[in-house]
């Protein structure tokens, strides 16, 4: 068990640095191959040639590729000072850089509203493990049942929808139409139902999205499982159904649902970009649009850092649980 | 699982049966066809599907039937004080069958017309070069195997543990405004297909790589490489055929994922630009207009979700029938 935990955890360093590498190609060398310098991003269109350079030399953007590399890996380890050309900043720890529209550091602005999109995920993935799951299970028991039909057919329907299409329906409706919920965001310090209700319902669509995956997937699984020789023997020595399907069934139907689950938490911890975006809801994803339409590429890298980041301890986490959920598996 | 096929009345209904006719080979594609024949939903999708592709082919002429450019303004059909279209419905009429845009008064169904181009395009091609890429690197991994199998398996890992979207929004949005001889739209579309298909390729692949890693160990396989096969006989010859099955499954299922990232891409801004008429970019208008005029939201969304159901209801089709495990 710990030389496996070490094994994957000197993988998850190697796969961070790689992906690192090619962020840092996206946004530095991409733009530099098509002709666009950065240093024109950061003191904007009125290109005065003295402000270009100084930037140039603070950032050090004249440096060999592999300088500027290095520079970048250690601001993010161990932070870094900028002291070309003049003026020294100071950059602590994850430094991702500044910004290129307001020179602010990168680090603290996201700090700020990774609690946001953390609540979005967390709380929308209670609700679709609880629905899908069990939708998914239901279907399965109840083969070719109407229930069953009717359940594929949502969740078929749910898969096919655009998250933002869903989400302006159920604005439209809940909030506009009926009025029974503001959609509008409030901060929790501020007031917990206030926040609770603006949560709702961003919750309850990014829920309907996934749980109809996680029904399918559920469904298809536990079908295959039911004909599996050991839920046979669990029958022939005589435990009760729901002990059957509760303990020996759901134990191997839940293995595909946790690898889902492990990538889908970890990509939405990088902001659920659509479902922020459709409710206004102050998260990293909206903070990486902005950044996309302002083409502040500083800001972009560090939440696709941050969300490759949780992606692979996501992924990680879950091979771990692996493990203690189902009995066949055997870390070694 | 369950539903095994049809057990044939013992030997003397067989026996009986020979008499009657001669016993009449079923190659796949004749046996996938027969079941997908059955499957009324499936159909239906597939119905769907191709009434979608003649809109697109032919946008131009389905809107110069119904009179009206994607791009011609109707200004006179707008209210001044709220800038949405006067009348109910979003300004449906004879005239303009699905409503018009707030603001300028674009004919809706012209655009809806021509954003099928876009969609099912970007949809399409970003599946062709997700299985092509899949197919070969999938079948170079699973036939060689070795330190080829294990880059190529580390790289699909990594491949798949990437934020997706926000991979694509990045690299879409760092693409230049000129590539390769194209301008605008076109370029937009051409990085949207390549990226869209890049990150979409280690699905394919690790499937193909999979099917390739036991087939190559079956005997009609050995047969080959006995008489004498090389290695390319037994890649074109004895392989791929029996890779068209999964792969076909997976390309079909493909299309309506890529079609709503195109679509999401294009909401957020970083796809295709206005005025060119494309789903997404209309629903990110709409966004404005939610509560003033519904009707601009509802008609993209349906669109995408339409075009969207009717693939997945092709692809579960197909990919029924394609089961070797299901009943014939």
């Amino acid at each position: 068990m710990l030389a496996y935990l070490i094994r994957r955890l000197f993988a998850v360093a190697v796969m961070l640095v790689v992906i690192m590498l090619v962020v840092f190609g996206i946004f530095f060398l991409i733009p530099q191959w098509t002709g666009v310098d950065p240093a024109t991003m950061y003191v904007g269109k009125q290109s005065d040639a003295a402000a270009l350079e100084g930037i140039r030399q603070k950032l050090q953007l004249g440096d060999p590729i592999y300088v500027q590399l290095a520079e970048f890996f250690k601001g993010i380890f161990v932070g870094r000072t900028y002291s070309g050309g003049g003026d020294v900043t100071h950059c602590p720890a994850p430094c991702f850089g500044y910004s290129f529209r307001n020179e602010q550091a990168i680090w603290p602005v996201l700090a700020d509203r990774l609690p946001v999109t953390l609540a979005l995920a967390l709380g929308a993935a209670v609700l679709w493990l609880i629905g899908g799951v069990a939708a998914g299970v239901l279907s399965a028991l109840k083969r070719g049942s109407v229930w069953d039909r009717t359940a594929m057919i949502v969740a078929l329907s749910g898969v096919s929808l655009p998250i933002y299409f869903t989400g302006l329906l159920s604005l439209a409706v809940f909030s506009f139409g009926l009025g029974w919920l503001d959609g509008q965001f409030v901060p929790l310090e501020e007031s917990f139902t206030g926040w609770l209700g603006g949560m709702l319902l961003p919750w309850l669509t990014l829920a309907f999205l996934y749980a109809a995956m996680y029904a399918r997937i559920t469904r298809a699984t536990m079908l295959e499982i039911m004909g599996e020789d050991y839920i046979r023997t669990a029958r022939a020595k005589g435990l009760r159904e729901p002990v059957v399907i509760g303990k020996h069934a759901m134990r191997s139907a839940m293995t595909p649902v946790l690898t889902l689950l492990g990538i889908d938490l970890g990509a939405l911890v990088g902001g659920a970009i659509l479902t922020e975006t459709t409710f206004s809801l102050p998260g990293l994803g909206q903070a990486v649009l902005k950044a996309i339409s302002e083409r502040d590429l500083p800001v972009i890298l560090g939440v696709t850092l941050i969300t490759a980041t949780a992606v692979v301890v996501a992924n990680l986490v879950v091979d771990i649980l692996y493990g203690v959920i189902d009995p066949r598996v055997r870390l070694g | 699982m369950h539903d095994t096929a049809p057990v044939e009345t013992g030997d003397a209904g067989v026996a009986a049966d020979l008499t009657k006719k001669a016993v009449e080979g079923r190659s796949l594609g004749r046996i996938a066809w027969n079941r997908l024949k059955r499957d009324k939903l499936a159909l239906a999708g597939g119905v769907v599907v191709v009434l979608l592709v003649v809109v697109a082919v032919f946008a131009p002429l389905i809107t110069k039937m119904f009179g009206h450019d994607p791009n011609e303004h109707f200004e006179s059909l707008i209210d001044p004080l709220f800038s949405t279209p006067s009348g109910a419905w979003g300004g449906i009429s004879s005239e303009h069958l699905l409503g018009v845009e707030p603001v300028n008064g674009r004919d809706v169904f012209s655009r809806i017309v021509y954003g099928a181009r876009i969609s099912l395009l970007v949809g399409f091609l970003s599946a062709v070069v997700a299985v092509v890429l899949g197919t070969v690197l999938g079948v170079l991994a699973g036939y060689f195997r070795g330190w080829l199998d294990a880059v190529i398996s580390r790289v699909m890992d990594m491949l798949l543990s990437f934020p997706q979207l926000l991979f694509i929004i990045a690299l879409v949005s760092v693409m230049p405004n000129r590539l390769l001889g194209l301008e605008g739209t076109g370029v937009r579309m051409l990085v949207m297909i390549l990226v869209i298909g890049f990150f979409g390729w280690p699905y394919v692949g690790r499937i193909v790589r999979g099917q390739t890693l036991s087939l190559r160990e079956r005997e009609y396989v050995e047969a080959a490489r006995s008489l004498g096969a090389g290695g390319r006989y037994i890649l074109f010859k004895e392989l791929l055929p029996n890779l068209i099955a999964p792969v076909t499954v997976y390309a079909t299922l493909m299309i309506p994922t890529n079609i709503l990232t195109e679509a999401a891409l294009s909401f957020l801004g970083v796809g295709v630009k206005p005025p060119t008429a494309s789903w997404g970019q209309m629903l990110s208008t709409a966004v404005s207009y939610y509560d003033s005029d519904p009707m601009y939201m509802i008609i993209p969304g349906l669109a995408i979700f339409i075009t969207v159901l009717a693939f997945n209801l092709f692809g579960d089709g197909v990919r029924d029938a394609l089961d070797p495990k299901g009943s014939r």
